[in-house]
């Protein structure tokens, strides 16, 4: 279930791995700082590489839910 | 389009290293001299048997063990298993393994196998375990062995294997296929594991070393050959020539380590200030010589390696898209860094500056496009 109320969710459900990085560092500058942005992913390396790509570019990786059907979403604060 | 190098460069020494200039002219007499079965009293007989004991005392001697501790295998996949599941079958204590999250698969899987679960024990960002942890995970009363890599084949960060400080009855398997040749055996393992074609022997020739009074036990069906430790026929020319091969290795190290370390410093130093948004990973100094891994950010790994390759460099890569089971390497997971647009260069024992020069000047124009198709 989603725990964490989200100003943007991006369902890369079907993209493989790096695509859904990918759409996350697109899509950052479209919530506000402060602001929470999802990206919804059943590409497995996504579980590290969104983890990995906050801390490189310097935004707040919030952690990991579920999306209403069960796959993996993962939660970015925009820091800046 | 960027004019191809004048060869083709394998940066991918990790996954195998050609045969050395002297293990081919062992191989190749030893061909026609070894072929016999060792056992066998007579002449052509005699004649392997004493092949097979200079291949042993020669690989000893390099390795600074007892020939008695020698024993070869048929690959380094089959001396891990038999070294960490020989330990595990003479344990008193308990059928539990603790373990680094960051060991070859081979070890993995002899664990999954044969232990009754396994405790994995932490890794700093750089891949090094916590000592401590291993440590504190070994007490337990149903563990029966320690197993630490001597360094990490996809990072290159060295183990802390020396000077764990395990309780006296729980043995330490290490797996040293990664630097077997490059750097000297730490000490304090049971039991150590080794492949040849990582370092300039023959494919199929693994060394399992076991101490002296480590309790091992034969953990699969034994057999009636010349070392008791061993299963089937031995193949006495390529065991023999991966000894001259290890004997040849041990013998530069300080030349050819010193360089390629020197080399590795100027392509981690070359990557991280010239490629935009990528991470270099692994211990920067405390590392095999040869080896050097970095992620590059919004790039597809199977790219990475098909547009390298077409320029002329061959590298391996940990990301997801370029594994058989399109998950990523569980090293760069459990370090936390970022598996995607991963590349692993290995040098080879004659890598030049004008080699890694080549490739860092690539990397850069070759990132660049990839970038560019996703329009970042």
């Amino acid at each position: 279930m989603t725990a964490y109320d989200v100003a943007l969710e991006l369902d890369c459900r079907e993209l493989p791995c790096p695509m859904p990085v990918i759409e996350l560092a697109r899509h950052l500058g479209d919530v506000e700082v402060g602001e929470l942005l999802a990206v919804v992913a059943r590409d497995p390396a996504a579980a590290v590489d969104v983890p990995a790509w906050c801390r490189m570019k310097e935004q707040d990786f919030v952690g990991a839910d579920a999306a209403d059907d069960g796959v993996a979403r993962y939660v970015v604060r925009r820091l800046g | 389009m960027t004019a191809p190098p004048a060869r083709s460069a394998d940066l991918d020494s990790a996954s195998s290293a050609p045969l050395h200039p002297a293990a081919r002219e062992v191989l190749l007499a030893a061909l026609d001299r070894g072929y016999a079965d060792p056992r066998r009293l007579h002449r052509a007989g005699r004649e392997a048997r004493l092949l097979l004991d200079n291949a042993r005392e020669a690989t000893a001697d390099a390795l600074g063990v007892r020939p008695d501790e020698v024993t070869f295998t048929p690959s380094g996949t089959h001396a891990v298993h038999l070294g960490l599941l020989g330990l595990l079958r003479g344990s008193r204590r308990g059928s539990r393994v603790v373990d680094s999250p960051v060991e070859h698969s081979a070890v993995r899987h002899a664990v999954a196998w044969g232990a009754d679960g396994g405790t994995e024990v932490r890794v700093d960002r750089s891949g090094r375990v916590d000592a401590a942890g291993l440590v504190e995970g070994a007490r337990s009363a149903d563990v029966a062995l320690v197993a630490l890599q001597t360094a990490n084949h996809e990072v290159g960060t060295l183990q802390p294997v020396d000077g764990l400080q395990l309780p006296d009855d729980v043995p330490l398997f290490t797996d040293a296929c990664a630097s077997m040749g490059r750097l000297p055996l730490p000490d304090g393992w049971a039991a150590a594991a080794g492949s040849a074609h990582k370092w300039g022997g023959p494919a199929g020739v693994g060394v399992l070393l076991v101490r002296k009074r480590a309790r091992w036990r034969n953990p699969f069906p034994g057999d009636d050959r010349v070392d008791e430790r061993s299963t089937g026929f031995e193949n006495v020319p390529a065991v023999l020539a991966a000894a001259a091969s290890l004997q040849a290795v041990v013998a530069e190290r300080d030349e050819v380590g010193t360089r390629q370390h020197g080399l590795v410093d100027v392509v981690r130093r070359r990557v991280a200030a010239e490629v935009p948004d990528v991470e270099v990973v692994g211990d920067p100094d405390r590392r095999l010589p040869h080896l050097v891994t970095f992620s590059c950010l919004y790039v597809d790994g199977e790219a990475l390696v098909t547009e390298l390759d077409r320029r002329g460099f061959g590298i391996a890569s940990g990301s997801a898209c370029t594994a058989s089971t399109l998950t990523p390497s569980h090293v760069l997971e459990a370090m936390g860094v970022l598996t995607h647009g991963n590349v692993r260069l290995s040098l080879q024992r004659d890598a030049t500056r004008a080699e890694v020069d080549a490739f860092c000047d690539a990397l850069r124009g070759v990132v660049a496009e990839i970038r560019s198709r996703v329009g970042l």
